[in-house]
């Protein structure tokens, strides 16, 4: 295969450079002693200390880990058993592509639609609406990358479980489900990603008492340039980063053990 | 094992979906929500001058965007590429991370860049290119911006798989048989490798279409788009009725685009 042409490589450059610019000013600048992005005031950790006397950032960020851990369970055991009983039973490829459709569809859509039924339903707005309404689209996520999974799994493994004497569930449990962990793993991960970043939903259907972290940030963000926003981002960016990057580490790692 | 998957499914996605469709033909309660009498009145309303220029204006600015994603993403997804084998994840790691980042903190970013008193400005000033301050946001063309950040990188991952697919032999016969760098692309590489546009173009336009957070953010909360009208009929004018409506078109749209979109895909496919 080729190399890139030097316009290739200078037009990744700027793709890159597009990309991550604004994310490195504002790390740049969450270390800025003046807190303003036009005059450098000299190197300061002040605003990573206002920061952690943020009370309504700490509250966010409590709310925020209730929601996406339990969104992250839920989703990951609907999600697998979906993907699994998709395989197994669905031949209706409409079917089979409404579960993965609440991953695709505009968030405002799925919005609205839980804010009318949690209305209609008398159900208080707070953080359970939230994280029953963020286990909906984390729980196609797992379930499209679950269904990939399950496309390298050898379904007859199962059946000679069966054959030697095993149940039904113990089947399940002992074969299909650790040939499929890397898949629900990283399915995992990716839920919990996705409800500690989600903001659209949440602020449909949150009650005025528990913002979520990204509601916080929102409302922050709305007035403008605030300096210990710099610093959250900064934190926020560092975090997610490593997550993803072990997500990617680990799913290799477990995509190995898998394959023995 | 379809059972609490599926109860769950018909519950808090189906159910929602067809709220969306009946509350458009209700009339508003006055603190939100919807009674009877049954009335097409929501739905004649989208028929408003008004209206029809926020649909407009929603669908040019994620036209727009989808279009300047492409126009960056597929040099780029050809370039990637190209790389030698162990660098390419790495490359594409690295297009993927920042979508992974916080989305409020990405629309953030841009606006320290961007406002008045932001560092562009500054550098502007700086060099004496201009004396005043330049408005660089609050405006249609930082809401494309915007979205083109946010969504670049759902371009190009779909555009890198479909290259990768290719078959480098393919390129080589064309060269080998006497055809230009330029014919070559034009009739080997972009017609195998327009299904993965059209993906990556559908992931860009989606999300765009009813956003809200960027035309608040970016946009200064100037431009009405199909996100902010939503928003702003459930949350403010509490008119549920209306907004469910303008939820429809919103879905209508999706719609339209995903089964444009598997017909031009079948058709490139086709083609290939």
């Amino acid at each position: 295969m080729s190399r890139p042409s030097w316009w290739g490589r200078i037009h990744l450059g700027f793709t890159y450079a597009f990309l991550y610019v604004p994310i490195l000013v504002l790390v740049g600048l969450s270390f800025n002693e003046s807190g303003l992005a036009t005059s450098w005031g000299g190197f300061s950790t002040k605003w990573y200390g206002e920061l952690s006397r943020n009370d309504d950032v700490q509250e966010g960020l409590r709310n925020t880990l209730i929601v996406a851990v339990g969104a992250t369970v839920l989703a990951t055991i609907i999600g697998t058993l979906l993907a699994v009983g998709i395989s197994r039973h669905v031949r209706n490829p409409v079917i089979e592509s409404a579960f993965v459709a609440p991953a695709v569809m505009p968030d405002i859509v799925l919005a609205v639609g839980l804010l009318m039924l949690f209305t209609a339903a008398d159900f208080t707005l707070g953080l359970t609406s939230v994280l029953l309404s963020h286990t909906l689209f984390c729980a196609a996520f797992v379930t499209a990358v679950v269904r990939t999974r399950l496309q390298h799994v050898d379904a007859s493994l199962e059946e000679a479980a069966r054959d030697l004497g095993d149940s039904a569930v113990g089947a399940f449990v002992r074969v299909t489900l650790p040939s499929l962990a890397p898949g629900i793993l990283a399915g995992a991960l990716l839920a919990f990603t996705l409800s500690i970043d989600e903001f659209v939903i949440a602020f449909f259907t949150n009650g005025p008492t528990s913002p979520t972290l990204p509601q916080v940030i929102y409302s922050n963000v709305r007035f403008g340039v605030k300096p210990d926003i710099n610093a959250l981002a900064a934190v926020l960016l560092l975090v997610s980063m490593i997550v993803v990057l072990s997500a990617q580490r680990l799913a290799r790692l477990t995509d190995s053990i898998g394959q023995q | 094992m379809l059972g609490p998957g599926g109860l769950y499914f018909a519950v808090f996605f189906v159910v929602p979906l067809v709220l969306v469709v009946g509350y458009a033909f209700l009339t508003p309660s006055r603190f939100g929500g919807a009674q009877r009498p049954v009335t097409l009145d929501s739905i004649t309303r989208l028929g408003e001058p008004v209206y029809r220029g926020v649909i407009t204006t929603s669908i040019t600015l994620a036209l727009a965007a989808t279009i300047i994603a492409l126009v960056i993403g597929y040099p780029a997804a050809l370039a990637i590429s190209k790389l030698p084998q162990r660098w390419r994840t790495v490359a594409l790691v690295a297009i993927v991370l920042p979508f992974w980042t916080n989305f409020l903190i990405r629309m953030y970013a841009w606006i320290v860049l961007l406002n008045n008193e932001g560092l562009i400005n500054r550098l502007l000033r700086g060099m004496s290119i201009v004396d005043e301050p330049v408005a660089l946001m609050n405006n249609r063309p930082a809401i494309v911006l915007g979205f083109v950040y946010a969504y670049l990188p759902l371009m190009i991952l779909p555009l890198y798989a479909a290259i990768e697919r290719l078959d480098p032999q393919l390129a080589e016969a064309a060269t080998n048989l006497g055809a230009s760098p330029i014919t070559r692309f034009r009739t080997v590489t972009l017609p195998l490798t327009a299904q993965g546009a059209l993906t990556g173009a559908l992931f860009v336009f989606i999300p765009s279409l009813a956003n809200f957070i960027v035309p608040e953010l970016l946009g200064g909360g100037k431009t009405a788009t199909l996100g902010t009208l939503v928003r702003d009929q459930y949350l403010k004018a509490r008119d549920w009725p209306f907004g469910a409506s303008v939820t429809m078109v919103v879905l209508v749209i999706v719609g339209g685009v995903v089964v444009l979109q598997g017909r031009l895909s079948k058709r490139a496919g086709a083609a290939a």
